[in-house]
């Protein structure tokens, strides 16, 4: 067993994994992997319980339903399942500031905070927007091959290449 | 009634308990690939490190044969998103941005938090979260509007090209694998 206290795995070994849980998340659930519609229920309940029940009648709220579906029981489970691996490879580290972020502007945590918060905003909005992110269109989608998620795919990534850039060779440049 | 009463509640319970172990093994596996960490997303988006797009095609490859052969078995059926230029080519510029700043994507920066990196956790998690709400919001105005622009709908490559799905499914395999091949001998 001491796969599981490796650091890393091969991203081919990796990729065939998640392959794999596509497959049983369709056999089993009979949906595909999602991740990102959790957030906006999060967001939702999160204001639904500061402004009352009203916020759920929202259009896009009764759209997507404010509940605790098995999506968002995915993505509480990541959070669970990237801690196991990082504690039994001693990867586990509380850390403010990336390294490459360091190289690059220097042990800023408030300015990496604040790009954080407005790349976080930007990436609730857009996938809210593009109606995926990365897993549902990315992966699930692009291997179903849907048209609407290798637009989005593709999008992803012209415009997250673009922007790291301009970031890191224009302005850090 | 009892066991009726039982029924239902296995039913509501399952796909939640199903949906965790799910999300257990896929944050594994995403913090084993190593793209629960900003240097290798980045890393990426610079064409520096191409961890992600290795990642992605296999999983894309293997999902898609798999999917696509219990679909002619008849054991699965399809769920794709409906789609328009509008939603999906903006959406996705958009995302892009946040991909970038941000350096995790919904799915990953759950990981980074059990990964213990605080940027996602403070800073990037109340980001997605006022940038979900900031949609939910403007919604009403664009549902009708630009989310319609150039709408094509549910369709799959097949579907669009009115071919037999393997039509389209071997010849992507192959240029999947071709990538994934040729990235290797590139040394990328």
């Amino acid at each position: 067993m001491t796969f599981l206290t490796q650091v890393s795995w091969s991203p081919y070994a990796v990729g065939v994994g998640i392959g794999i849980l596509s497959w049983l998340s369709f056999l089993i659930l009979k949906k595909p992997l999602g991740c990102s519609t959790s957030f906006a229920k999060t967001s939702g309940m999160i204001e639904r319980f500061f402004r009352g029940p009203d916020v759920g009648l929202k259009p896009y709220y009764q759209k997507i339903k404010l509940d605790i579906d098995w999506q968002w029981m995915l993505v509480l489970g990541i959070v669970f399942g990237a801690f196991f691996s990082a504690m039994l490879s001693g990867d586990f580290a509380f850390q403010w500031v990336p390294a490459l972020w360091l190289s690059a502007f220097g042990n800023t945590p408030v300015l990496r905070l604040l790009t954080a918060v407005v790349g976080g905003i930007f990436l609730g909005f857009g996938s809210r927007w593009a109606d995926g992110c990365t897993s549902g269109h990315g992966i699930s989608g692009a291997l179903q091959l849907a048209v609407s998620s290798w637009i989005s795919a593709i999008a992803f990534f012209v415009s997250g290449i673009l922007t790291a850039l301009f970031l890191f060779r224009i302005i850090a440049g | 009634m009892a066991e009726n009463k039982k029924f239902m509640n296995k039913q509501t319970w399952s796909p939640l308990a199903w949906g965790f172990v799910f999300g257990i093994v896929f944050g594994f596996l995403l913090q084993k690939g190593g793209v629960t960490k900003y240097d290798v997303i980045l890393g990426q988006l610079l064409l520096t490190d191409f961890t992600v797009v290795k990642i992605i095609l296999t999983a894309i490859l293997t999902g898609m044969i798999g999917i696509y052969a219990m679909k002619s078995l008849g054991w699965v059926e399809l769920s794709v998103k409906p789609g328009s230029w509008g939603m999906n080519g903006i959406g996705g510029l958009i995302f892009g941005v946040g991909f970038a700043l941000l350096g995790y994507c919904p799915g990953t920066i759950a990981g980074a938090i059990g990964n213990g990196y605080l940027d996602g956790l403070v800073g990037g998690l109340a980001g997605i979260w006022i940038g979900s709400g900031m949609f939910a919001a403007l919604y009403p105005k664009l549902r009708s509007g630009i989310l319609q622009k150039g709408y094509f709908g549910d369709v799959t490559l097949p579907k669009l090209l009115k071919v037999n799905d393997w039509v389209v499914v071997i010849p992507a395999a192959i240029l999947i694998a071709a990538l994934l091949v040729w990235i290797e001998m590139a040394g990328l």
